[in-house]
Order: structure tokens, then sequence, then C-alpha cells
């Protein structure tokens, strides 16, 4: 069978905040551009980001960059790379300034300014108390984000494949990456996109937990992708848990409601937050926050028939306030919890929400291999946005810092792009084996005629995730977690669609997703259970505290033999003082 | 048959609130509906993920007459 060929100077798979940003930079730099998308673009995940962007304008009080970075190194419990996090705080403002150039509608202040409000984990004055450091675009900071990077997209020429999967890199003899093998949903047509740069902005994998705030679509493609090249995943135990997703639903409450006054209480009505963080209360770090919801409900203060929610109280806030401030969050409580929050709680549960790992990058978004320790950069690929691992958030991201990295290193890894193809003429000529992995991959589904439920080893997979790899974490409940995956594993690869038709068919393409999904899943058990201290969003009830004498380093886990290798934390930021790792408390 | 297997990729949303309740909706009614409220239901989901959310939570309300019984159903999923 030969198959159709394209040619680009760059390919980028994912047209979220990180894949539109990265594609605008590489078309105004007069590239030939191609973006892929399982969906089209403004419906990508990123149209979900209610809270905002950081950025330390300073509009609402005095802030600054080194504040920024030194609570982003302290949020990532101190395993973030320094020197990556004082490149996206010192970057912040121009990002932000660069998107209201381009017709973001930003929420103003009387005077005209971006209007900025507080959000979980930022600080003045390293660490005083509440900042007011996040700019929005009323709750649609995400949908006016991927609009207006669209619209900028589309007057500069990118040319977009939308309903486009890409199903595998394209990885030659002596490492480097020439682009994808994709399929169009529409036809089941496979083609090969030929790329001087591929670049991945995939997004996250959170579908891997069955309580999870993220859309469908959010099956961890590029990292699957990365693996099957042999490329590893960094820090896969860290996922991000979000206090406030509605029980049973996973739809998630935004951080703006703590931000504008309301707050968490357990089933005797108890503000327990003022236990946990004296200071900052519900406005602490995610984890901090999760990790004190958990506890409650672990020791039998959690509301509900098996005490197994908390209760956020915000209709003291009032109806205007609750309509003015938090629009849309009257009704999504009534839609998913059944409650109506002007007068009554609504139950939530920590609900998985961000992968804090994912493809290793430096901070000009190229992606790297361990070459006995060292980072051997893998020619043509780069990544950028929440599938990879750069590593800004370290062991836990802070709110609003999400939408950021993906402004900065988007920009930061197509500004790479433009400076490594310049002296290229030519494209490199494909391996012979270009298309041999994917198509088996193809050819194995439309042949079986017998085997797993996509649906059923999904669930599994989504089990197996919540019940041992979850807010808190035992050391028997984890090997047995490994031995589980390592089992789902295996019938993922014996998965079966009766439906055999290549027109949108959806069955087809969930089996395709779940072969990604399931080593983002390995990956996290593995390096989760190999990780012997507690830091950030990964909590060792076996090892109950940071341990930075032996674990002040980066997982990386190799789908061959799954394998893992670890990398020392960069403690050195590139033009000012370490922040020395101190306990963390809020 | 080709068109529902269309209408259910074009039900993949960026949006959680969306995808659960499009998924409901899809498990009670998608295999039984007319071609008219085919139709009526394709063009619903033209729109942008927060517009026919907030269609469905009431915060919006729909300009075209033509499409409210389509909403309501959507609704009540
Ligand atoms: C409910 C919610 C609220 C949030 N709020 C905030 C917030 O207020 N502030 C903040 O900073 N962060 C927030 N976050 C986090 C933030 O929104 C995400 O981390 C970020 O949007 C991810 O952007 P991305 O560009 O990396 O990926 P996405 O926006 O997820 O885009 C991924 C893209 O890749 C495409 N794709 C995936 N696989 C393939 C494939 N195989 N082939 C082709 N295309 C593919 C998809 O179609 C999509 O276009 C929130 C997250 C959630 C879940």
């Amino acid at each position: 069978m030969s198959i159709a060929k394209r040619q680009f100077d760059a390919v980028v798979v994912g047209a979220g905040g990180s894949g539109l940003r990265a594609a605008l930079q590489l078309s105004e730099s007069n590239l030939k551009v191609a973006v892929l998308s399982k969906v089209f673009p403004t419906r990508s995940h990123t149209v979900a980001a209610q809270g905002g962007v950081a950025a330390s304008l300073g509009n609402d009080g005095e802030d600054n960059w080194h504040w920024h970075m030194f609570d982003t190194v302290k949020g990532s419990d101190y395993l973030g790379d320094q020197d990556a996090i004082e490149f996206m705080c010192r970057k912040a403002n121009e990002a932000v300034y660069e998107l209201e150039h381009f017709g973001m509608p930003f929420d103003r202040t009387p005077d005209g300014r971006i209007y900025q409000r507080p959000f979980g984990g930022q600080t003045r004055n390293y660490g005083e108390g509440p900042v007011k450091r996040s700019c929005a675009a009323a709750d649609r900071t995400g949908h006016a984000m991927l609009h207006t990077l669209y619209q900028r997209n589309v007057r500069a020429h990118t040319q977009f494949f939308v309903e486009w999967m890409a199903l595998d890199l394209i990885r030659d003899q002596s490492g480097d990456v020439l682009g994808v093998v994709a399929m169009e949903m529409e036809t089941g047509e496979v083609m090969i996109l030929q790329a001087k740069a591929t670049l991945l902005a995939t997004g996250g994998a959170g579908r891997i937990y069955s309580a999870s705030t993220n859309a469908f679509i959010n099956t961890g493609d590029g990292l699957g992708m990365a693996a099957r090249a042999g490329i590893p995943l960094e820090d896969m135990e860290f996922w991000q848990f979000h206090p406030t997703g509605v029980a049973g639903a996973g739809v998630l409450i935004t951080e703006g409601v703590r931000g504008e006054g309301g707050f968490l209480l357990n089933k005797n009505g108890e503000r327990f937050m003022e236990r946990y963080a004296p200071t900052v209360k519900d406005l602490a770090s995610r984890d901090v926050v999760s990790r004190a919801m958990a506890t409650e409900i672990k020791e039998g203060r959690g509301a509900g028939k098996d005490g197994e929610y908390i209760l956020l109280k915000l209709d003291h806030l009032g109806a205007d306030v609750i309509d003015k401030r938090l629009p849309g969050i009257r009704e999504i409580a009534m839609k998913f919890a059944n409650v109506d929050c002007t007068k009554d709680p609504i139950p939530v549960v920590p609900t998985c929400h961000y992968q804090m790992g994912g493809v290793p990058t430096n901070i000009h978004g190229q992606v790297y291999t361990l070459d006995n320790g060292a980072e051997k950069v893998v020619r043509g690929l780069y990544a950028a946005g929440e599938c990879s691992c750069v590593s800004v958030h370290g062991a836990n991201r802070l709110g609003t810092n999400s939408l950021l990295d993906l402004l900065v290193f988007g920009k930061s890894a197509a500004e790479q792009v433009v400076r490594d193809i310049a002296g290229d003429k030519a494209h490199k000529d494909l391996p012979k084996d270009a298309t041999d992995r994917p198509l088996g991959r193809l050819a194995r589904l439309d042949g079986a005629t017998s085997g797993e439920s996509v649906a059923e080893v999904g669930a599994e997979m989504r089990r197996t995730m919540q019940l041992h790899c979850g807010v808190f974490r035992f050391p028997d409940s984890l090997a047995e977690g490994v031995r589980k995956m390592l089992a789902v594993a295996e019938r993922v690869k014996r998965t079966f669609t009766k439906d055999k038709s290549k027109v949108f068919n959806t069955a087809r393409i969930e089996a395709l997703e779940l072969d990604n999904l399931v080593e983002t899943a390995v990956s996290s058990m593995i390096s989760a259970t190999a990780r012997q201290e507690s830091r950030g969003a990964h909590d060792r009830s076996d090892f109950p505290n940071r341990d930075d004498v032996n674990w002040m380093k980066h997982t990386f886990w190799s789908k061959d033999g799954n394998r893992l290798e670890y990398k020392a934390v960069k403690l050195k930021p590139l033009t000012v003082e370490t922040f020395q790792p101190k306990a963390r408390v809020y | 048959m080709a068109d529902l297997d269309r209408i259910r990729w074009h039900c993949r949303r960026g949006l959680l609130e969306l995808d659960i309740i499009l998924d409901r909706f899809n498990r009670q009614h998608l295999a039984i509906l007319a071609p008219d409220q085919l139709e009526q239901f394709k063009e619903l989901l033209e729109l942008d993920d927060n517009h026919l959310l907030d269609l469905i939570l009431e915060r919006e309300s729909l300009a075209e007459a033509r499409l409210q019984p389509m909403l309501q159903m959507l609704k009540a999923a």
C-alpha cells in the first residue's frame, strides 16, 4: 500500500493554547506550518480554563516576577527546575501583553488596566499573604485565548488539519524525528506529514483516572507516541488533584469561588482549612487543600451518607456576587450536584486535574532523552504545554501557571524551531520503516475478530489508578496497582472493535487512544511506586516526609523494560540566587 | 449510519460538562431521532462549547425558536 506524503517545515500536533501559540510564532516567521487536531481547534481542552493566567503585572497592589518565581518554586515543592521557573516568570508580563495586543478581551479595572484577582498559592513578598496575580477574561479565559490565537493563525496562513489524529512519530536510525503518521477521521485515510520540526502539544492525560475534571479527548496521545518512539516520560507520578470537583461527576468548581471568599466545611460545619494552613487557609496550594480534604474524609469527618465528600460553602457571598463574579457556578451546581449554591453548599471531592509530568524538554522546548544521566536533545522533536515537562510545575502546579506555561513555552519552542531549521534546505530522507508501527497498530485492530472490550479495559485502567495511585499512596496498594496495571497493558494489546468502518469510527479511535492512555498509566504507577518520599502531589503513607537528600531528582520512565532513571533537579536559576528548599507551609 | 458516526465524534468537546450531557443524550436518543431532529442536533453541535453549555444551563436563550425542541431534549438529558 502506498501512502500519501506531504511536506512541511513544521508540524504541530495539537491546537490547544500551546499548539496555537507555537504555530502562530512559526507561521509569522514564514515557515510552512501544519497543525493537526482531533477536534476543531477552539474545542480543545484549553477552552475549559476559567481561572486565568498568572503574571505579576501588579495592577492591583505591588507584585514582581521574583515573588512569582518564589511561589512557583515553593508550590512545586522544590522539584521544579529553577532555570525554567525564572524563565517563565520573567516572561509572564510580556506573554500577557502580547495576548492583549492580539485582541484578547481581558477583564478591566475602572481605569482600563487588566483586572487581576487572587488565586491559590500566589503570594506577595515571599509568602506573606495573597496577591492579585491572575488575569482573566470573565470565566472564559481559555475560550478567549483559543479564539484569539486561532484567528491570528488563520491570518498568518497556518494550515489546519482538523479531525486528524496523529498516530505515531517517525524516528530514524540516528534518533532524529522526521514527522508523524496521521489518520483523517472522516475517511480513515493514513498520511505521512514529513517535517523538519515536529512539535507535540497534545495536552494532558487526565482521563487515566475515574474521577477527572478533564474532557474525554484528554488521552495523552503525545505521551503514547513519545513512549513508543523510545523517548522517556518525566515525573509521571505527579498528578494534581483539584480540591473541588463535583462529587460523582468530576465537573470542576473553579478556585475563583474560594478566591472570592467561599470556603470548605467538614460534616461538623468546621472550617477545617484554618487548622491546615493558618495564613492562607482555603487559598493554600491545591495539593495542600486536597490532602486536607482527603484527611478529613479519611478520619470520618466527610459529609454525605457515606462521609464521602466535603462541603463548599458560598451562599454567604450572596446571589449578586455569585452571579457577577462567578457566573455559571450556580447552574453547574444545579445540573451536576443538584444543589442551589445560593442556599446550600456544594458537595466536592479532590479530582484528578492536571499532569505535572510529561515529555521531557529544556526551556527551548527541545525534547531530550538521557544519555548516562546527561540530557541529549532529540533532533527534530519539540514539546510544549501540558504534555511536556520542562519542569516549571515540579511536584505541584499553581493555578493559573499552566496557561502561562502554554504561552511562554509554546513561543519559546517555536523560536527554537526557527533557529534550528534555518540552515536545513531539504528534508532528511524518511526511513524505510517510517509507517510500520502505526500501520501495524491499525492492521491488528482491523484484523481482530475477537478480543478485549475497549470500554472494559479502559474502565479497569481508570479504577486501578483511582484506587492505587490517588491522593494518598500506600506501599502494598501501589505494588498491587503495578501488578494490575501491567495486566491491563497486556489486555490493551488485544483490544477489539466490532465496527470495522473507517468513517468517523469512534470505537476505533477510542481503541487507539487507549494505547496512549495505558502508556501514561503504566508510567505513573511505576514511577509512583519507586519514589520513596512524599512531595507535592505525591503522598506516601510509608514515607510521609520530603527527602531532599535522596529524592531531589526527576524520574524518567522508559517503555522499554519499564526502566527508571533519575536526573537531579536544576537548582540554579538563570540569573538570581537559588531558592533553597524549605519546609512547605502556608 | 456514517452520519451518526460523524455526530458521535462531534460530541467530543473541550468541556467535560458537555461530554457528560451529550453522552447521556446520545445513549437515550441518538439512534431514534427523526431526520429533522438530527439536522437540528447537528446545528446545535456547531455552536461553540461555552455557548452551547450556556444554552443548556439556561444562562443564555436561543434566538431560533426552531431549535427549541431539540434544546429542551438536551436540557433534560
Ligand atoms: C476544567 C479546567 C480548568 C482549568 N483552568 C485553568 C486556569 O484557569 N488557568 C490555568 O493556567 N490552567 C487551567 N487549567 C489547565 C489548562 O487549561 C491546561 O493545562 C491547558 O489548557 C492545556 O493546554 P494544551 O495546549 O497543553 O492542551 P489542550 O488544550 O488539551 O489541547 C490539546 C490539543 O491536542 C490535540 N490532540 C491531542 N491528541 C492528538 C492527536 N493524537 N492527534 C492530533 N491532535 C491531537 C487536541 O485535539 C487539542 O487540540 C484548567 C484545566 C481544566 C481541566
